[in-house]
């Protein structure tokens, strides 16, 4: 897929005319069509002229960035130019004004969801599965068993459990913990035991020249193989944390939490106020992501992904 | 900066699980089927321990003894249970999936349908938007930097929080029923869709699309001979990965506006009203669901790439 600067010129060339017939078809149709196309187009075009140049990192970085506040104004003119209303879709600024608005109130969610429900059930069921793996690693047996029901289990929609967690564990964070914990319990187990293998025959056997035990070797050579995929476990299981803590919610909470503000604010029709704790949820999800995987850059930088 | 985000395998990192489930279906029963009865006699101990608080209750309160064989048979056989036992869930799965006409409300069936219609309307509807959208990346260098990192991006964040706005804001405008829930659908399917075809359709190596190149061959036919049918096994893995997704997607879709049918109703109804067995049926239920829709993606795979010439 490489384009000579030939090409390149060309496409920037025909990129006008192109812009023009668009234009002209939008004000055929509808008048209040014209700007938003214009932004459009004008904002496609400098992003296919910014993609035709060589690669670097400000084109890698200033290429999405152009296309996401594109879609945020685009949407920001069609919610104003068509009179949309806000109980339908309420324009970014107006999200924004609320997300500045109700910091305190954000923050109380985002505490409750968060770093007391997602967190804490991240934290004790993908240590709980780390340690379960490595405990049936010794058992060949258990090993060929719990694997096929463990991927079995981890493809069904766990979060059915919510509502019997909920019952179980009461209505805070506890029981949204619980539901985490079932989540990334089997995708994590999965990848461990996976990565537990991931040793080859010459190096066992160096070990086994070394004259290393059990544990020297778990130590030493295999915990430290299996990183790579326990990273990998640990990634996915960072949006299913924050996906069970936020739907747990759905199914009954204290007055505080992402999801009992979504729920509740959807009710009364507040959608500015839903949008922000999407946004907050999006950032956490994000950030948390992030967080793994810069653990995972510095724990596996000998691995050919990270290098 | 290379953003570890894209790392390999990272945001198409399920279809390892897939991939390892598939290995894992060789193995001999006999482990499975010991770790299966380990968890069903795990189920019953806790039956007994979850349960025999209640039973003990009702017995201080009625002012009697309970002996040991009296508090077990009595834990198995409460109207709702903290944790129903597995022949209670039974015999509800056998009330309402068996007995009933399958057009009853009262059918397990019936609401089973309601959801895998969602779901299979979305789930195809998302797929077919996320190969085109893979497509146009491919073959759009522009649509491949803007667009490609807010669709691994979007992995990482909990897209599904936006359901039950997507379902009241729809319902607010006299869109009901399913196509709400199948918008949901659409959605999660769509973005694990668009990565794993992404990097199926550049899975070719230089020196095969070279070779292609040798037989100048144009973009169509580099596409539709080389990069479409590499990207076969990627898709399949993604469909699997998508289809799972959007039978949670459809489930959560049915929570916020109370409907009345469907998997995810039959779970809400069901804690409101403390009916555990009903509960779990549906959840078992919804597990079969899933178990069917991953199974038939693996079989049809499986057809596919032996008609390809690519099963291993």
């Amino acid at each position: 897929m490489k384009h000579g600067p030939a090409a390149g010129l060309l496409r920037g060339g025909a990129g006008p005319l192109w812009i023009g017939a668009a234009l002209v078809c939008a004000a055929l149709v509808d008048l209040r069509l014209v700007p938003v196309v214009a932004v459009w187009a004008g904002a496609w075009w400098v992003n296919t002229w910014l993609a035709a140049q060589r690669r670097t990192r400000v084109t890698t970085l200033a290429v999405p960035l152009l296309f996401g506040l594109t879609l945020l104004v685009l949407w920001e003119m069609v919610v104003r130019l068509f009179g949309v209303p806000a109980v339908i879709l309420p324009p970014p600024s107006a999200i924004g004004a609320r997300i500045g608005a109700e910091v305190p109130t954000l923050w109380e969610d985002f505490v409750q969801t968060f770093l007391r429900g997602a967190l804490t059930g991240y934290v004790l069921g993908c240590g709980a599965a780390l340690l379960t793996a490595v405990a049936i690693d010794r058992s060949p047996f258990l090993q060929r068993g719990l694997l096929p029901v463990g991927n079995f289990i981890a493809a069904l929609p766990i979060v059915g459990t919510a509502p019997i967690l909920v019952m179980w564990f009461g209505f805070d964070w506890e029981s949204k913990a619980a539901v985490v914990v079932v989540m990334v319990f089997f995708p994590m187990l999965v990848n461990t035991v996976a990565g537990l293998a991931a040793t080859d025959a010459m190096q066992r056997d160096l070990m086994k020249t070394y004259a290393a035990g059990y544990w020297p070797t778990l130590l030493k050579l295999r915990l430290p193989a299996a990183m790579p995929f326990v990273f990998n476990g640990l990634k996915i299981c960072t949006t299913l944390a924050l996906i069970g803590a936020i739907v747990a919610e759905f199914f009954g909470s204290p007055t505080r939490g992402m999801g009992f503000r979504i729920s509740t604010e959807v009710g009364r029709l507040s959608l500015d106020m839903v949008w922000a704790e999407i946004t907050v949820a999006a950032l956490a999800g994000s950030a948390f992501y992030g967080a793994v995987a810069l653990a995972e850059r510095r724990v596996t930088f000998w691995h050919p992904s990270q290098r | 900066m290379s953003a570890p985000i894209a790392a390999p395998g990272a945001g198409a990192g399920r279809s390892g699980r897939v991939g390892l489930w598939l290995r894992g279906r060789g193995a001999a029963a006999g482990p499975v089927l010991a770790v299966v009865l380990a968890i069903f006699a795990l189920w019953y101990v806790g039956t007994v321990a979850l349960n025999a608080q209640w039973t003990l209750d009702q017995a201080a309160r009625a002012d009697r003894e309970v002996g040991f064989a009296e508090l077990v048979a009595d834990t198995m056989a409460q109207d709702r249970p903290m944790l129903p036992a597995p022949h209670q869930v039974a015999v509800e799965l056998y009330d309402t999936v068996i007995a009933q006409e399958i057009t009853s409300r009262r059918s397990l069936v019936y609401h089973a349908w309601v959801t895998l219609s969602a779901t299979l309307a979305g789930f195809g509807f998302g797929t077919v938007l996320g190969i085109l959208l893979a497509v146009g990346i491919v073959h759009n260098r522009a649509m491949d930097m803007s667009v490609m990192p807010w669709a691994i991006a979007s992995q990482t964040i909990p897209i599904l929080a936006i359901a039950p706005m997507i379902i009241v804001v729809l319902n607010s405008i006299g869109i009901q029923g399913i196509v709400p829930k199948a918008i949901i659908s659409a959605y999660l399917s769509f973005f694990p869709v668009v990565v794993g075809m992404v990097s199926g359709l550049r899975s070719p190596g230089a020196m095969q699309m070279d070779l292609l190149r040798t037989y100048s061959a144009s973009r169509g036919q580099v596409f539709w001979k080389l990069r479409l049918p590499a990207s076969i096994p990627y898709l399949f893995a993604s469909l699997k990965v998508g289809i799972a997704a959007s039978l949670v997607g459809a489930i959560v879709g049915e929570l916020p506006t109370g409907a009345v049918q469907g998997l995810g109703a039959r779970l809400l109804s069901g804690s409101y009203y403390g009916q555990t067995v009903q509960i779990w049926s549906a959840l078992l239920m919804a597990a079969v669901c899933a178990a069917l829709l991953v199974g038939a993606i693996g079989a049809v795979q499986r057809a596919v790439l032996r008609r390809m010439g690519m099963d291993r």
